[in-house]
């Protein structure tokens, strides 16, 4: 693999939900080591970009790449080998609430034989700490935690297992302020740190330009602008800025009726 | 010729859910053929459908040999044919009600039960989840259900036995006077290994039966609270179909000679 091989890339990827379009002809790169955020109106199709990518949406045509290799309609062997590979935060965090939350953050860890479980329950108390959880939350059931730290153990979840790839699909949405500066500083550690590849969803602008090396943002089912973080404001292109200022009145019309 | 149209979209989906389900139970049953094991799983199971269930299979099962003792003897005295009552006790439990009454009773426990918790997981995305955490939620969570239900089920069934002839015989003994040592004596005389054998072999059809129409029904609702009660629903009334279906199925085959 030489160093221009994009960690992941899609090429022409089309998904609809019966004649509803979500993608259509989407191009996407994500090198090495590098954060990239999308951005884009609710319901463009950015969670669903995610779970194409992981095999759990199947598109109706293109190509999706993971280490220069083609993931779509590989068998199951090789896609859980390619999703080892890969730490997936979920929007809605998505607990296994039949499990205790150390259990849950575990749960990578413990599927992929990786350690015991003491040692599993360690490194699960670990990364709760990096999240801002303390070790009494490891013992609550997830149905027993307010959504900002349901989000925050999903977050934990997602790292235990120090994937090469990390998907974060909103990860600051419904956290205060200053919880969501810390989980961005932690997204910009593993990034920067650890060297993992991370494709981050979000809706918050700060939290786009602290953790982001380059920025895309998906309309109509394509990626209509993509380029580093600090070019963001003067992209050119009209959506953007109004995405990016939020403005009401612009090129991208919100289906609402007043 | 539009009315034709109708029944040929109905017949076309029938056809559609039935090969899904054939899809589905030959993967799932595929899945229970190779590692990983979750023996943590299949005990929960089982002694969710072994255990908890006793009290629902045995007091239906009392009950259902009391009121057979009942009917039977109101019914022979018109030919002077009380004795027979224990012969028909022993012959009804084992052969049918034991299988069929614990196998309808626990459809609306587990298959209920179940079909709202996998439902709950796949419209809350912890399915999707399962698999990005190098699990495939077939051999997590359908594979421990199929062989908690085929092992817990038979020995539901053989509760249910026992409780049922019990039930027969204090209705026998102590409401119609009938002889104690006779009744049993007539008991044992009548039993046939064959008759227990194929309501244990009904039960663990029945145990399969149960716990794949709530996987099913569960893998593969849609939406939110909603699909999830349509789901559980579903997964109620196609087990006890079912069961009743099959039920006649292997009696043609274990009695019909
Ligand atoms: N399983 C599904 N079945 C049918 N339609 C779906 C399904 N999943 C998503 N969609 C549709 O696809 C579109 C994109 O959904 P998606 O969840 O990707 O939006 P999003 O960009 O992540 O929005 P948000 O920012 O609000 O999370 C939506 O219009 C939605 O209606
Ligand atoms: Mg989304």
């Amino acid at each position: 693999m030489t160093e221009s091989t994009p960690k992941i890339r899609l090429r022409g990827v089309d998904k609809a939900f019966g004649a509803k379009v979500v993608l259509s002809g989407m191009d996407l790169d994500v090198g090495v080591g590098e954060s990239v955020v999308v951005i884009g109106g609710s319901g463009t199709g950015k969670s669903v970009m995610l779970k194409c990518i992981l095999g759990l949406l199947k598109p109706e045509r293109g190509s999706i790449e993971v280490d220069g290799k083609e993931v779509l309609g590989i068998g199951a062997k090789e896609r859980e080998r390619v999703n080892n590979k890969i730490g997936m935060l979920f929007q809605g965090a998505a607990l296994f609430d039949s499990l205790p939350v150390w259990e849950n953050v575990a749960f990578g860890l413990l599927a992929q034989h990786l350690v015991s479980r003491p040692q599993a329950k360690e490194v699960a108390l670990s990364k709760l700490a990096q999240v801002g959880l303390g070790a009494d939350v490891g013992e609550l059931w997830p149905a027993e935690l307010s959504g900002g730290m349901q989000k925050r153990v999903a977050l934990a979840r997602a790292i235990a297992a120090d994937p090469e790839i990390i998907f974060f699909d909103e990860p600051t949405t419904g956290l205060d302020p200053i919880m969501a500066d810390v989980i961005n500083d932690l997204i910009v550690k593993i990034t920067r740190e650890v060297g993992a590849t991370a494709l981050s969803i979000t809706h918050d602008m700060a939290s786009a330009r602290k953790i982001a090396n380059r920025i895309a943002m998906l309309h109509e089912g394509k990626i209509i602008w993509a380029g580093p973080t600090s070019k963001i404001d003067e992209s050119g292109d009209a959506c953007v800025d109004q995405f990016i200022n939020g403005h009401a009145d612009g090129p991208i019309k919100m289906a609402v009726r007043a | 010729m539009n009315f034709l149209q109708p029944i040929g979209r109905i017949f076309l989906a029938f056809l559609a859910t039935a090969g899904h389900l054939i899809m589905f139970t030959v993967t799932a049953v595929g899945s229970c053929a190779r590692p990983p094991y979750y023996p943590r799983m299949i005990l929960r199971q089982m002694l969710d459908i072994g255990y908890y269930s006793l009290p629902v299979v045995g007091l239906t099962a009392l009950f259902a040999g009391m009121v057979l003792a009942l009917q039977s003897y109101t019914g022979f005295a018109r030919f002077s044919a009380e004795g027979a009552v224990a012969n028909v006790v022993v012959l009804s439990i084992t052969r049918e009600l034991g299988p069929v009454l614990a196998g309808l009773m626990v459809a609306g426990r587990i298959g209920a039960s179940m079909a709202a918790e996998i439902g709950t997981m796949r419209v809350t995305e912890q399915i999707d989840a399962l698999t990005t955490l190098s699990t495939n939620p077939l051999k997590y969570l359908v594979v421990p259900r199929l062989i908690a239900g085929l092992m817990m089920f038979p020995f539901l069934v053989l509760v249910a036995d026992i409780i049922g002839v019990f039930g027969g015989y204090v209705v026998a003994v102590y409401k119609l006077g009938f002889n104690a040592s006779n009744y049993i004596q007539r008991t044992y005389d009548f039993l046939q290994a064959e008759d227990v054998n194929s309501g244990l072999v009904k039960a663990a059809v029945f145990g399969v039966i149960v716990t794949l129409m709530g996987c099913y029904h569960g893998y593969h609702s849609k939406g939110g609270a909603q699909g999830v009660g349509a789901a559980t629903t579903n997964a109620v009334v196609s087990a006890c179909i079912l069961i009743l279906c099959f039920d006649y199925i292997l009696t043609e085959m274990f009695f019909a000679k």
